[in-house]
């Protein structure tokens, strides 16, 4: 099965020029590659090494243990709470839209999953659903992420990749940074460790919040990240933006994230950073069979976790 | 307005001690006065006049009366009736009383502190301890321009990395001691430049909303203009956020809005109605506790009267507050942010 199944991710990446679902065109270099191979290298260009957009569904699995995964809150749906619409087309149906294309639970999916063996509660923002924006769902389903790693003590690992606030709920989309913020802290207060992972784009009210806040900070290669957008940026001072600016490795010369991790070693370094965490060495940077690396035992029963 | 090139020069002409500045003339020019002002300005113009000329021989004073009553009543009617986008405007009026306006009229023994420690000081927003009523409280704030040199200074009230990191560090020494924060919000946003961005704009105000969800001691913010987006919300974690009558707070301004989600500029009032970022809609929507209500006319149209309401909405909620054991508060304000927001759960 590929890992895409739900999202029908090849799709998204596909360019004109060539047909549907069968080859693509890196951005970067113009190689035409065969969607197949890209998928066997997680979507990263063999010539060039450039980091196609990877479908939610794919990332989850390239990421956790295999079939470790008990997702949470996948019945949360946004409300239109300000009967948002613009030219006669209502929020509440292009969130319906959406959720046909890409699935249920809004821009966040959340999951009490293991990573090399150690339990986490981890999240991927879906850029596929409205750019990864971030709403009252995706702000809640944060929260109470961020609350069952409290609860737990299991670390919690957020993927971003978001254009930003979802302007379509207003203040109260803005209002969910605080929120997110506030549960973050708690987590900081506790001292269960939260590992923020950057993907391309990472933009806006996600990065002035939960993104920048990890206690480590990884970043995909050449993701844009970032306060306000390049074109904003550009028309505010009216000159045209260095190249590289607001990418990952500009980020981390300039000190905002510890480190960029191309995709293919992405797993690993989070492995390694969690053991860190944990104080519990591996075995050569292997997870030992079926550990639970984590301080305080989970609950029995709380969660879904353990090898399928 | 491209002050800002990758090597920002370190400016070192901030005073170490800021006095607010003296009391602001009260009548507006005339390119301060917004279209729907303009009847009731007019009126009373005439009535200046009427005024002047009466002083001697002449007894207008019927026609005065009745021309006061006349403006009142128009003030009134305009006023009912504004639009998302004429409060908007009132929010952003050249004439609106900024932060240290306000301070100057509630603050004592003010003291102004500079700096983020790190790289530089952002004057686009004030900390200063002072003595508000019975407490030692710190004081923050955006603080936009009067004029052209003063917004060049002020940044227009759009802060850089460094200004949120002032003000965080300023909060952390206050709760340190266990001063109440009092912040006044009134920005367009955060400045979107490329030193800001280089300097992690992303990272200082999110670093701000966690900070400001940590400290035990009472937190007070009241929007006074423009709450715009990010920026706003910086100075805005607070125990209690109070808005004046015609503020705003959204996340995202309406012309940004219309240009993203309708592509067209002629639909700024449009976005700013589907916003919902009146303080009318944000008490609706549980983000705004209580509203400030401002002079007739607006804030600007009497700075004192509108100060007094300020001064008695914040010592109410700070007496409230400051009854609060420092641990129950943080957990409040935890609690407060945490109901904001609307979903469905499709299970229940
Ligand atoms: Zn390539």
């Amino acid at each position: 099965m590929a890992w895409w199944s739900r999202t029908g991710g090849l799709q998204t990446e596909s360019k004109k020029s060539v047909p549907k679902g069968i080859w693509a065109k890196c951005e970067r270099c113009s190689t035409t590659i065969y969607d197949g191979d890209l998928d066997t290298n997680l979507r990263v260009c063999k010539s060039c090494g450039h980091h196609f957009r990877m479908p939610t569904d794919g990332r989850i699995e390239m990421i956790i243990d295999p079939g470790v995964w008990q997702e949470h809150d996948t019945t949360l749906e946004s409300a239109d709470p300000l009967g948002f619409r613009v030219d006669g087309k209502r929020y509440s149906d292009s969130i319906k839209s959406a959720a046909k294309k890409v699935g249920p639970g809004d821009a966040y999916r959340a999951g009490t999953s293991a990573i090399g063996g150690i339990p986490v509660e981890v999240g991927f923002f879906v850029f596929e659903f409205m750019g990864g924006s971030m709403g009252s769902v995706v702000g809640e389903k944060i929260a109470r992420q961020f609350e069952r790693a409290l609860a737990s003590r299991r670390p919690a690992i957020v993927f971003s990749a978001s254009g930003g606030a979802r302007m379509q709920e207003g203040v109260l989309s803005l209002m969910q940074m605080a929120k997110t913020s506030a549960a973050r802290s708690r987590l900081r207060e506790a001292h269960v460790p939260y590992i923020s992972v950057l993907l391309h784009p990472t933009t806006g009210g996600v990065a002035a919040s939960i993104a920048m806040l990890g206690d480590i900070i990884i970043a995909e290669p050449d993701a844009l990240i970032g306060f306000a957008g390049p074109r904003v940026i550009e028309q505010t001072i009216r000159q045209q933006l260095p190249p590289g600016f607001q990418r990952s490795e500009f980020l981390l010369e300039h000190g905002m994230v510890d480190m960029v991790v191309p995709r293919g070693d992405l797993r690993a370094t989070l492995e390694r950073s969690l053991r860190w965490f944990a104080g519990a060495p591996g075995e050569s940077g292997h997870a030992a069979a079926g550990s639970n690396g984590v301080g305080t035992d989970p609950a029995p029963g709380a969660n879904g976790t353990g090898h399928a | 307005m491209s002050t800002e090139t990758l090597d920002t020069p370190i400016v070192a002409a901030t005073p170490v001690v800021a006095e607010p500045p003296p009391p602001r003339p009260e009548p507006l020019s005339d390119r301060m006065i917004l279209e729907f002002e303009r009847p009731v300005v007019e009126l009373e113009r005439k009535l200046d006049e009427l005024r002047a000329l009466s002083s001697e021989t002449v007894d207008f004073s019927n026609e005065i009366r009745r021309l006061e009553q006349k403006a009142r009543k128009l003030q009134k009617e305009v006023f009912a009736d504004l639009t998302p986008q004429q409060k908007v405007q009132l929010s952003r009026h050249p004439g609106r009383p900024y932060m240290l306006d306000y301070a100057r009229l509630l603050c004592e023994d003010w003291f102004e502190l500079h700096g983020d420690r790190s790289f530089r000081d952002d004057p686009a927003i004030v900390g200063a301890m002072a003595r508000f009523d019975e407490w030692e409280v710190l004081v923050l704030g955006h603080q936009k321009g009067r004029n052209t040199k003063e917004n060049l200074h002020r940044n227009f009230g759009m802060a850089r990395p460094e200004g949120y990191r002032k003000a965080t560090r300023l909060m952390r020494m206050a709760a340190r001691f266990g001063r109440p924060i009092l912040c006044f919000i009134d920005t367009p946003g955060a400045y979107p430049g490329l030193g800001a961005e280089e300097r992690g704009q992303a990272e200082a105000i999110a670093k701000a909303l966690q900070v400001m969800a940590s400290l035990d001691v009472p937190i007070i913010s009241v929007v006074i203009g423009e709450g715009g987006s990010g920026g706003a919300l910086a100075l805005g974690v607070a125990d209690r956020v109070l808005m004046l009558e015609y503020s705003i707070y959204s996340v995202i301004s309406p012309e940004g809005c219309a240009s993203i989600l309708w592509r067209a500029p002629s639909k700024v009032p449009e976005a700013a109605a589907q916003l919902k970022l009146t303080a009318q809609d944000l008490v609706g929507l549980k983000v705004c506790d209580e509203i400030i209500p401002e002079a007739p006319g607006g804030a600007h149209r009497d700075l004192a009267v509108t100060a007094a309401k300020v001064r008695m909405a914040i010592k109410r909620h700070l007496r409230e507050l400051s009854a609060l054991p420092p641990a129950e508060l943080v957990e409040r304000r935890y609690q407060k942010f945490r109901a904001i927001g609307a979903f469905i759960d499709t299970a229940t």
